[in-house]
């Protein structure tokens, strides 16, 4: 017992947060992910404060409890908490609270990142939130359709607020989802195989990966439109070219995948919990996975069906009616594959199963309606009604909330180390469910009359007196159902039961991490060998603890994980991680501030903002690999029996974190590909651009340069990895050289070209990607100079090329946008008109 | 037969649901379009309710029946049936169906090419719709005349933001687009006045933007022209 302890001190003093303030430099998964969860938490009473001034305003027709003007606000800051300040980081932050316990690792792999997340989240969570309280919030509908959201047509802030604050908050979003796929493809504990992985693991990688590829998108179209409004720059207007569903399209290829990117952690939750309670493994695990991957790919081809009354050609509204229709058979899967576990299992009825059933009544009836809603006739009649408004509150309370709370309700002794009870948690489950289904079955009615959304007042003698006041009394109720859940939840606290451990007699390693659980999770990491390690061998709980499986020394002080094969799960190399750091909250900071000097429109204080910004990043970049804050060189590694150490090797986290990164960064960059050709060959007044703005001599040139540099960086890899070059500050430099050149030109032909970006859209679209190759190619330069700068710190060399390896796929990424630009912005139009 | 439930269902729906006073009410629709979405919604329902209480009673009984002892050959087998009748079948003969009836009534509301349709001109701004009939020189606000039992395709653009025209009980609804000219296909089978508004969320008089159609014989309709030309 006494070595036991011995050991926990020691790992503590490595990986327990700063005392006091140093809390705020806290990167521990543990830690960070608990504060998505609260702040979303108080983000979400926010938004059901607002659900029931809209609720009170509707009791009744003809109220004038609150202005036209502040209900528009109301509506808008509801929808857009719900989804980007609740739903989303809630989930992410379940995710980076579980995952890493889950799959049998320390942390996630970039702490740092996640902190960054959570300090973007949070700021850019209140910036939102302060527009409402100073009465200028957004007022357009959650989905910001220009041109309502326009300067023409909302003067004020309103829109900047969203834009802006939107995007700041999907940083993290964007910054979780890359962290949660590297964790999850990279650190799983030895022996977990893809195949063995638990299955919410599947769901969160799929989620993960959706997050990347759905965000982009709306980043870009967000940009976009901030241009338009500061700018002048006309992308959404007919007049110049333009053509406002373009914003509907990058719109909603970011906001049908983020319906099931919300659905589908909760969905792993319920593949999770539910079989604890049936007792026994969950049946058809490989239909699950199937079915994930389906949904996944097929919620990326569905995004139309918000369009449908925006005049599309008939044709692609029955692709889209019919694609969306067919996620009905991944979910079917899914729902019967529970069924049947619940069927041949031993079914031990609890609180979280409660709300399982609950889910279940509220999802099956809101994937139905959904079905209804694919039927392009169907949705020309309900399409912009309440009916669709009690649809997506079915699919979204009923698919992730219910869950959540199944989930909340689950995993709390983890938490607490205490057990939820029935007594006061059926009462909230009942009001819930009953408030619920009064508030929203009786909306589909409503809509079916006629009812239009986002009405502030309506006339009596429509038909929809009743059952808006009906609607209204059930909002009230489950208001108090969800307060009465959050007192049971913070009164169990204090009077619940003490939880023994594995209190649900649960399969997955979370449970082997103490209630609450330690800073570092698993002292030891065991060998995983089946899905169900607990089940497999009770015995781990004492035994992780105890130390006696691998990597458990810890006298170096750094944060250590295992690194593993991205598929078999076979030990590949030890990977060393960050501890705490001021940089993530300056560096937040002052992207806070950049945010807010946007949003007042103070644009040199915002250009200030941004250049400290980069130089907060650069310096954070440089505390790297073997700097001393990390893991400098010592005789210790080599002697002590583990694999290499990840900054020593060819392939590591960062590695594969550059690549999901570019993907995110790809699909921004196919975003406005796709919105150029759009403006071109589909919008109202669609012409062929006229690109001579820009010479196609002096562009070639400067791809020349990029191309020279990307070859030496390339080949100077190839000697790297057999260890031949020595002269490598030169070859760095060289790069470097070459890249500033490329820099210089492209700088050159963007200032000079005589762009009319104010009156043309495609003009400004141009200037967008010129300043977006700008960005990347920039970038690529200033790294690589601080890389040559390191060969003399000796943090780079021969030995250490980790980092150059690194940095390899964004040259590449840098040389491919570029060229492939020359292609289709320079050259396509010019080979169109020859034809 | 069909044509008979169909009859009936209307009759019974407009007297529970709609009863007279319900102007914008799909489920009392006056129009082909607006009738065979009607018709459709009402088989989904049922569709959907049966749908609905199979899967929860089935969830239900498997959760609270006696258990048995299951081998793993014995789950197997449970385990394809259910995935391959509810997770696959059921899912697609229910889209297959749909689409069976769903896709000829998409076809009645399509405007498709008709010598008897008569054109409306209608842009949408904030917060009115004016009305034209360009073959006529008559133009209105907020109001639209149509003959009965005639086909009219409504041309709807927008002068400022997005508004979504709509008239629930003659047929579905289309956005009023800057820049775009969108074609709807309305039909009033019976003379009367019928409710229309604003369904896309367009500023802070949203909630107000109604207009109304006034459909009649073709006689008074054709009176109504020679009339509105001499006043205009």
């Amino acid at each position: 017992m006494n070595g036991k302890s011995e050991l926990h001190k020691n790992f503590a003093k490595v990986w327990d947060n700063l005392p006091g303030w140093g809390n705020l430099a806290a990167v521990n998964h543990t830690s960070i992910s608990q504060r998505f969860m609260l702040t979303g938490v108080i983000f979400f009473l926010v938004g059901i404060l607002l659900a029931m001034l809209i609720r009170s305003q509707l009791a009744l027709p003809g109220q004038t409890l609150i202005t036209a003007d502040l209900y528009s606000q109301v509506f808008t800051m509801h929808g857009t908490i719900m989804m980007f300040l609740f739903a989303i980081p809630v989930l992410e932050g379940a995710a980076m609270y579980l995952i890493p316990k889950m799959i049998g690792t320390r942390d996630l792999v970039f702490p740092r990142l996640s902190a960054l997340g959570y300090y973007c989240y949070l700021f850019g969570g209140l910036i939102l939130l302060s527009s409402l309280v100073l009465g200028i919030a957004p007022n357009s509908g959650w989905f910001m359709y220009t041109p309502l959201s326009s300067d023409d047509y909302s003067a004020g802030a309103g829109s900047d607020f969203w834009l802006l604050g939107v995007t700041f908050v999907e940083i993290s979003a964007v910054s979780a989802g890359i962290e949660l796929t590297v964790s999850i493809l990279r650190t799983r504990a030895p022996g977990m195989s893809l195949s063995k992985m638990p299955i919410f693991c599947w769901y969160i990688l799929a989620m993960a990966l959706m997050i990347v590829f759905g965000f982009p998108p709306l980043i870009l179209a967000s940009i976009l439109l901030e241009l338009e409004r500061a700018a002048q720059m006309p992308f959404f207007d007919p007049n110049a070219g333009g053509d406002p569903i373009l914003w509907q399209h990058l719109f909603w290829l970011f906001g049908h995948p983020e319906v099931y990117i919300i659905f589908l952690p909760a969905a792993g939750m319920v593949s999770t919990i539910l079989p604890v309670f049936a007792g026994r493994p969950l049946v058809g695990y490989r239909w699950v996975v199937l079915s994930v991957i389906i949904t996944g790919f097929i919620s990326f081809g569905l995004w139309v069906h918000h369009m449908f009354t925006v005049g599309i050609p008939h044709l692609a509204q029955a692709f889209f009616s019919i694609a969306s229709m067919l996620v009905a058979i991944p979910t079917g899967i899914q729902i019967f594959v529970w069924l049947t576990t619940l069927w041949v299992g031993r079914v031990r009825f609890e609180l979280p199963m409660l709300w399982i059933f609950g889910f279940l009544f509220i999802f099956v009836c809101g994937g139905l309606t959904g079905v209804m809603l694919a039927l392009v006739p169907f949705d020309w009649q309900v399409h912009d009604t309440h009916f669709v408004v009690a649809h997506f509150h079915y699919v979204l309370i009923g698919g992730m909330f219910f869950p959540l709370i199944a989930a909340l309700y689950y995993w709390l002794p983890h938490f607490s180390g205490r057990m939820p009870s029935m007594r006061m948690g059926r009462w909230a489950f009942g009001l819930v469910f009953v408030g619920f289904n009064s508030t929203f079955l009786i909306m589909h009615l409503t809509g079916l009359l006629g009812m239009p959304r986002r009405v502030f007042t309506y006339e009596s003698g429509l038909g929809w007196d009743w059952l808006n006041l009906s609607s209204s009394i059930g909002g009230f109720v489950l208001a108090i159902g969800i307060l009465m859940l959050v007192l049971d939840v913070t009164l169990h606290f204090r009077y619940g039961r003490k939880a023994s451990s594995n209190p649900w007699q649960a399969d997955t390693l979370e449970w082997a991490t103490g209630m609450p659980p330690v800073s570092y999770n698993f002292a030891s990491i065991p060998e995983v060998k089946s899905r169900h390690p607990l089940w497999d061998d009770p015995s781990l709980i004492n035994s992780i603890p105890a130390g006696e499986h691998g990597l458990k020394s810890i006298k170096h002080g750094r944060r250590e994980l295992y690194g593993t094969d991205a598929i078999s799960g076979k030990l590949k190399e030890v990977i060393h991680i960050p501890s705490h750091s001021w940089w993530p909250l300056i560096c937040a900071a002052t992207l806070a501030g950049l945010c807010i000097s946007l949003v007042s429109k103070a644009y040199m204080v915002g250009i200030f903002f941004a250049i400290l910004g980069l130089g907060f990043f650069l310096r954070w970049s440089w505390e790297n690999g073997t700097h001393k804050t990390m893991a400098p060189l010592t005789d210790e590694e080599a002697s002590r029996g583990e694999p290499p150490l990840h900054s020593r090797t060819f392939d590591g986290p960062g590695l594969w974190g550059m690549c999901v990164t570019l993907l995110a960064d790809g699909t921004l960059y196919l975003s406005l590909l796709f919105g150029w050709l759009y403006l071109w060959t589909v919008s109202p007044n669609k012409t062929l651009p006229d690109v001579s703005a820009i010479s196609p001599v002096l562009m070639g040139l400067s791809g020349a340069l990029l191309t020279i540099a990307v070859t030496l960086y390339r080949r100077l890899n190839r000697y790297l990895r057999r260890e031949q070059e020595k002269s490598l500050a030169k070859w760095l430099w060289l790069v470097s050289a070459c890249g500033m050149g490329h820099v210089g030109l492209l700088a050159f032909i963007t200032v000079s070209s005589d762009l009319q970006f104010t009156t043309n859209a495609y003009d400004a679209v141009l200037l967008v990607m010129l300043a977006f190759l700008l960005f990347h190619s920039i970038i690529s330069v200033i790294t690589t100079t601080l890389q040559a700068l390191r060969v003399s710190y000796d943090y780079i060399s021969t030995k250490l090329s980790y980092e150059i390896v690194v940095m390899s796929p964004m040259w590449l990424f840098t040389h491919v946008i570029f060229w492939l630009s020359f292609a289709s912005f320079l050259i396509l139009p010019t080979i169109w008109e020859a034809k | 037969m069909v044509n008979r439930v169909t009859e009936y269902l209307f009759t019974a729906s407009a007297l529970l649901l709609a009863g007279c006073s319900e102007p914008y009410s799909i489920l009392a629709p006056a129009g082909p379009s607006a009738k065979a979405v009607t018709t459709i919604w009402w088989g989904m329902l049922t569709v959907g309710v049966v749908v609905l209480l199979g899967i929860c009673s089935l969830w239900w009984y498997a959760s609270f029946r006696r258990n048995r002892k299951y081998s793993d050959a014995d789950v197997k087998r449970v385990l394809t049936r259910m995935v391959l009748w509810g997770g696959i079948v059921l899912p697609t003969v229910g889209i297959t169906v749909l689409l069976i009836f769903g896709i000829p009534a998409g076809n009645i509301m399509l405007p498709l090419a008709d010598e008897r349709a008569v054109r409306i001109d209608v842009h949408a701004r904030q917060w009115a719709w004016d009305v034209t009939y360009p073959q006529h020189d008559i133009e209105l606000t907020d109001e639209i005349h149509i003959p009965v039992d005639t086909p009219i395709d409504i041309h709807v653009t927008s002068a400022d933001v997005i508004h979504g025209f709509w008239v629930p009980r003659l047929g579905g609804k289309i956005d009023a687009i800057p820049g775009h000219t969108n074609i709807v296909r309305l039909q009033a089978d019976e003379v009367g006045e019928f409710g229309g508004q604003c369904a896309e969320y367009c500023g802070l008089s949203h909630a107000k933007m109604h207009f109304k159609v006034i459909a009649h014989s073709a006689e008074k309709f054709d009176a109504w022209l020679v009339q509105q030309g001499k006043t205009q």
